[in-house]
């Protein structure tokens, strides 16, 4: 099970409702779309028809957030069933999901929940892959998480834990490099020692995106991911090592919340193309 | 699917989550190993930030007639009790309308829950499968006889929100800026279709509400058009009405079967 085919390895855009027809209609210059996969599971309407129309010019990632891989149950196979339609419909060129869990009895937690790191937390996620990539008949990427909470239990750390699934599904990882800036922040570990430690050769997409910023009850800095404000200088940084490192890579900077103009969203994408060019050069393999 | 280890780390975090009351759960660690209720936190608010971001995106209307502190109050009431079984967030709120119905703050507006079926009528609409509407052509094939026999079967867009209030032209009145004017304060049925790409909204005339709810529900015309009071009412001028509107896809028997 391969993905044969990956994204360009340039910055893309989320596609968000409010841009969507000056999207079709200006045509800007972006290296592929990515849609959340829920938000266009729907009978019809003009979702699904601009979809189309979007897929027909561009490249297309579809990135799940409702899936529960890492629940402790098997994955909703109603869900996973309209994942695959989805799928076969659209012929996105990735499909991901995440390293999270949002079901548990029957209820969905509209957010992307932490699991502990164990040998036995490992087997579920391993069997959960394995079972969403034979339904869809490919790989996914499956991202690293945000975290706010570690667990007493936890007996791996995230960047072995991440390689063990990918070396066992065959799965590709998708590096969010602004959960890896909120996760180091938040646990106090160095980030780039992070980046270092995780298996870039399986990197086939990279999310920049914006965080908030609290305080925990203790009164440390707590980063928050948050998806509605630029990306911040220290992910930019982080994103250029990893840049260093790996080599070009399909980039999505995400920003779901507080919507911005096309203008301020195609403004952060260029950033992202122009750290591309800057750190590999224009010789973008094909 | 349905998880039933009530013990396990999972569980433990849920009910957590769920509810601020309870301890944060022993396993959870910050980077001193302890439990951390701020950080435990942030999830119960992304939980909540987005219930209530769905239920704004699916009672828009509703949200402008209340204003945004009063909506968010409402929503978070409404969430604590009724929660998503489905990754599908368009789909989270049906009950939304019949939980404000009798949400005894709002019941200064009692025309809110009407305003939140348009709403809702819209927004199963814009998701609702693509199917050509029923033309006037085709039903002008039948003969007067046929035609009394038939039955419409309705678009898979299509509903009618049948109010005590003017819930359509409040409605749409809350749908420009600035608000508009509400002229005519009585009854109205709402008519929510979308025959091709954009959903539209009527109210119909008053009397045709009753006879355009009779054949939403399957009856025969002749039948639904002599369940009809009210002396203004034109079967013809009504039943082309509905069908420019674009609310219906078929009409059985269909055309050529065997009466």
């Amino acid at each position: 099970m391969s993905a044969s085919v990956t994204l360009p390895p340039r910055a893309g855009i989320g596609l968000k409702a409010e841009h969507v027809l000056r999207i079709l209609d200006e045509r800007p210059a972006i290296g592929f779309v990515e849609i959340h996969a829920e938000n266009y599971m729907v009978d019809g309407g003009p979702r699904l028809r601009h979809l189309e129309a979007v897929r027909s010019r561009w490249p297309l990632s579809v990135h799940g957030v409702g899936l529960s891989i890492g629940g402790e149950g098997p994955p909703d196979r109603v869900h996973l069933g309209r994942l695959k339609a989805l799928v076969d419909r659209f012929r996105p060129t990735a499909v991901s999901e995440h390293l999270a869990w949002s079901s548990h009895g029957g209820e969905h937690l509209p957010d992307l929940l932490p699991l502990p790191y164990t040998a036995a937390t490992l087997a579920r996620v391993v069997d959960h892959v394995d079972e969403v990539q034979q339904t869809l008949g490919r790989a996914i990427l499956l991202e690293n998480p945000s975290t706010y909470v570690r667990f007493a239990q936890d007996t791996m750390e995230e960047t072995a834990f991440l390689a063990a699934i990918a070396d066992r599904t065959g799965c590709g990882l998708l590096l969010d490099v602004n959960n890896v800036v909120v996760s180091a922040a938040n646990h106090g570990f160095d980030p780039e020692a992070w980046i270092r430690r995780f298996p870039l050769d399986r990197v086939g997409e990279i999310h920049l995106a914006g965080y908030a910023e609290t305080r925990d009850g203790a009164g440390r800095r707590l980063l928050i991911d948050a998806h509605g404000s630029p990306v911040a200088p220290e992910v930019e940084a982080l994103y250029r090592f990893v840049l260093r490192l790996a080599g070009p890579r399909p980039t999505l900077v995400e920003w779901d919340n507080d919507v911005p103009s096309l203008e301020t969203l195609l403004w952060q994408q260029d950033r992202a193309d122009r750290a591309i060019l800057a750190e590999c050069g224009a010789a973008v393999p094909a | 699917m349905t998880w039933t280890d009530v013990h396990s780390t999972e569980a433990r975090f849920a009910r957590a989550l769920l509810d601020p009351a309870r301890p944060v759960p022993w396993d959870l660690a910050d980077p001193a190993g302890h439990a951390d209720a701020l950080r435990l936190a942030v999830h119960r608010n992304t939980v909540s930030a987005a219930l209530t971001g769905a239920l704004e995106a699916r009672f828009p209307t509703v949200r402008r007639l209340v204003g945004d502190a009063f909506f968010r109050a409402v929503a978070r009431t409404f969430a604590a009790i009724d929660r998503p079984r489905s990754p599908l967030l368009h789909e989270y709120g049906t009950g939304f309308p019949d939980f404000v119905a009798d949400f005894r703050p709002a019941d200064a507006v009692p025309y809110l829950a009407d305003v939140a079926r348009v709403d809702d009528a819209w927004m199963r609409a814009y998701v609702a499968a693509d199917a050509d509407p029923l033309s006037l052509d085709r039903l002008a094939a039948l003969d007067p006889e046929a035609l009394a026999g038939a039955s419409l079967v309705p678009h898979p867009a299509t509903s009618l929100v049948v109010s005590p209030h003017p819930a359509g032209s409040i409605w749409m009145a809350h749908r420009s800026d600035p608000v508009g004017p509400v002229a005519d304060w009585r009854g109205e049925g709402v008519l929510v279709v979308r025959p091709d790409a954009s959903v539209d909204v009527h109210v119909l005339p008053g009397r045709d509400v009753a006879f355009a709810a009779a054949v939403l529900t399957g009856r025969p015309l002749a039948e639904a058009a002599a369940a009809v009071t009210d002396p203004a009412f034109d079967f013809g001028r009504a039943l082309v009405g509905l069908v420019s509107a674009g609310a219906f896809v078929a009409v059985t028997p269909a055309l050529g079967d065997p009466a």
